[in-house]
């Protein structure tokens, strides 16, 4: 859906992203990943055309990204908010119409989603005598409302209350099954790791990672293993034990291993001790801080 | 797909003529400007206190003058007071000032003139000190050119009133009679409603901006459209508001004169007019004069000049203001990018008297080739005619740096709104202009 090619955008003293690759498959809910000043923003900001990039490209699907793709993309910036004093039908229809739709598509879509997310009645309020959750969800209403191919969400849930993000990611995810693209944009990795099917790693401009989550988490998988056992056991042979703790089920143990544990299984199994064993993925998290300590790891089959 | 700017002019003209404050103000302004043109003339024809002053006229100087409406003047006998007496008699009574016209040695006007007191219950008004003193210089003049032998009434016919009647050299013989007075006056008004509607535009257009980027609707927006399609919709649809007031303004400002003129204030208006027509004779020519005068003004020119130095003017200011709403947080840290931005448009009003006493002098060419003064200053000026050369000239200039600083402007703006919880310095800006 997108793809960037060496994009570079430099800012008076800082190089805001640093010849930026990365591949935003159709279809994929993408996670855009990275500490706070990472450079997601700017790169959220060239897909959105609101700045342009000093040097490399973006294309949108086949083609370079054209002014009219605006209308193709529905942007929930960080920082966002709705005028104040105008009344929330006026503004979606506004904001809607700035995006290409006509006064009566715009009406007819704006209903709908109205109805959906039982905001009837607010027609005719000012946006300042909505609450915060409300007006959150007509926030949400004008990124949708002109049906873009791609969404792209920065921060989505901070300021979100819990009511309105279980609703709102339920509803991107309905968006994603009917076809559109979604991108989130966040420095919270865990919040994302449940939703997003592709993500990409960016720190100080330059992605570190990026692909299918569970292939990276499968490619970062550093031999951890967890143990569920009946009884407390405290000898583990020559494997480093990270944690031990009881648990419903009886023991659990989590134990860095030196190469698959296959005698441990077998001789605990003998034993009858043995409730659970799995193999533990890493998270984005533990992906992140592990590249940023020792670099990126490289794939076995380049 | 239409043009986003005109959604953006749409909104931006709209949402601020439906509001209340747009109707209050666009209906009290013609209220506000038909009492500043009734209110004084109310005031002036209401009757004044009487004053009463009681004179000790030692020398006869004043006797038998009676004073006129507001000042009656009453004399006390000078061989039965002195001035202690007459003090006394102020004290007690009901006067409200006492002059004493000392009458010394011999009579003599000089020391007549250095001694005369004016005592009042409260401080004496300039207004009497100023009658006063002029009734006395006259019966002193008259004193002393009796003692030297002169008759006052020579005197009276040799003074002479000259009357220039001045005149602009025309094209083809026809000359124009010139009519400085009234061009002042136009200069000066005009200039000044220019001025203050720049500014009061230009003021709404910084906030516009900033209510954008404090309720952090902007970002959104602006992935719709470029943000100088944002800043000039802006610009153009408060520039139709202020079109829309304006009309309004005239309109209703005519109406509410003629309505007063006619149905509260017959009697009033009937005076003035009767006292134009058949009055005494030199408020006559005055009027024919004024009549006159005005025929000579060109009109045309200065509407059409009022209207493209009020856009002119305003497109630049506003593009300015724009742009430093757009570089702060809250309206608080605009004074200090405000005010460099104001010194131009304050410097020409300060200088407006100098440019209407001499609309030909340096100090008014140059003020009405500077594009940020030139608005204002040109305004004064057109009335009184000025070389079409130079008025295009001054307008090209306006229309160039117009283009010139919207291109800054908007380099500014389009960082400025997306930058939050920054204290910005003027270095910050100009790095701004390079992004």
């Amino acid at each position: 859906m997108i793809t960037a090619k060496k994009v570079t955008k430099e800012y008076s003293a800082k190089r805001a992203l640093d010849a930026v690759d990365l591949c935003i498959p159709k279809g994929s809910i993408y996670g855009l990943l990275g500490p706070n000043g990472a450079g997601k923003t700017s790169f959220i900001r060239i897909m959105n055309q609101i700045t342009a990039p000093d040097d490399g490209a973006v294309y949108f699907g086949a083609e370079l990204l054209r002014p009219s793709d605006i209308a193709r993309i529905g942007y929930l910036p960080e920082e966002r908010g709705l005028y104040k004093k105008m009344k929330v039908g006026e503004q979606v229809l506004y904001l809607a119409r700035l995006k290409g739709l006509t006064t009566s598509e715009a009406k007819s879509k704006a209903k709908e989603w109205f109805e959906r997310l039982e905001m009837t009645g607010w027609w005719d309020k000012k946006v300042e005598d909505l609450s915060k959750g409300m007006a959150q969800k007509v926030q949400f209403v004008t990124t949708v409302l002109h049906e873009p191919e791609l969404l792209i969400f920065d921060e989505p849930f901070t300021g979100f209350d819990p009511i309105n993000t279980n609703l709102i990611k339920n509803e991107i995810k309905r968006l994603n099954e009917n076809g559109a693209t979604v991108i989130f944009s966040t420095h919270r990795m865990e919040s994302v790791e449940e939703i997003c099917d592709h993500i990409g790693l960016i720190d100080n401009g330059k992605v570190m990672i990026e692909g299918n989550l569970l292939e990276i988490r499968k490619h970062y998988k550093d031999g951890t293993f967890a143990f569920t056992t009946r009884t407390s056991i405290t000898d583990w042979g020559e494997h480093e034990v990270l944690s031990q703790k009881e648990d419903p089920m009886g023991y659990r143990t989590i134990l860095k291993a030196v190469a698959f544990p296959k005698d441990l299984v077998i001789s605990l199994s003998q034993k009858e001790a043995l409730v659970a064993f799995e193999e533990v993925l890493p998270t984005v998290n533990d992906i992140f801080i592990e590249i940023v300590k020792n670099g990126p790891k490289p794939w076995n089959h380049e | 797909m239409s043009n986003p700017i005109f959604l953006i002019i749409q909104r931006e003209f709209l949402s601020r003529v439906r509001k209340k404050t747009f109707i209050l103000v666009t209906l009290i302004g013609p209220l506000a400007f038909a009492a500043l043109m009734i209110v004084p003339g109310l005031l002036a024809s209401m009757p004044e206190d009487n004053k009463r002053i009681v004179v000790l006229d030692e020398p006869s100087l004043l006797l038998p003058h009676e004073g006129k409406e507001q000042y009656t003047l009453e004399y006390l006998d000078p061989r039965e007071n002195d001035l202690e007496l007459a003090k006394d008699l102020l004290r007690d009574s009901e006067y409200d000032a006492l002059l004493y016209i000392p009458s010394g040695e011999n009579w003599d006007p000089d020391f007549i003139k250095n001694n005369i007191l004016l005592f009042g219950k409260e401080d004496p008004s300039m207004e009497l000190q100023g009658y006063l003193d002029y009734l006395l210089e006259e019966q002193i003049n008259q004193a002393k050119l009796l003692k030297n032998g002169v008759d006052p009434e020579i005197v009276a016919q040799i003074k002479t009133n000259v009357n220039i009647k001045s005149f602009t050299l025309g094209e083809e013989g026809n000359d124009e009679q010139s009519a400085v007075p009234i061009k002042m006056a136009l200069g000066y008004i005009t200039g000044m409603l220019i001025y203050f509607f720049i500014f009061f535009y230009s003021v709404q257009v910084m906030r516009g901006v900033m209510e954008e980027k404090s309720s952090r609707i902007v970002e959104v927006i602006i992935s719709s459209v470029r943000p100088y399609q944002l800043m000039m919709g802006k610009i153009l649809g408060i520039g139709l508001v202020g079109v829309l007031q304006f009309i309004i303004w005239i309109g209703l400002s005519g109406v509410l004169y003629t309505v007063i003129s006619t149905l509260i204030f017959p009697e009033l208006f009937a005076e003035q007019a009767a006292a134009g027509i058949a009055g005494n004779p030199a408020a006559d020519t005055v009027g024919l004069e004024i009549m006159d005068m005005l025929r000579s003004v060109n009109f045309t020119t200065i509407i059409m000049g009022f209207a493209f130095y009020f856009f002119g003017g305003y497109f630049l200011y506003s593009a300015l203001f724009a742009a430093v709403g757009s570089a702060v947080d809250q309206e608080a840290d605009s004074q200090q990018f405000m005010l460099p931005v104001t010194i131009p448009m304050i410097l020409a009003i300060i200088t407006a008297m100098n440019v209407i006493q001499e609309p030909n002098g340096s100090l008014a060419f140059w003020m009405s080739m500077i594009p940020l003064t030139s608005p204002i200053t040109m305004m004064i000026r057109l009335p009184f005619g000025i070389p079409l050369w130079e008025v295009f000239l001054s307008g090209a200039i306006l229309v160039a740096t117009f283009f010139i600083v919207v291109g800054l402007a908007g380099k500014i703006y389009r960082v400025g709104i997306l930058m939050y919880g920054k204290k910005v310095t003027w270095k910050e800006l100009f790095k701004w202009l390079k992004y």
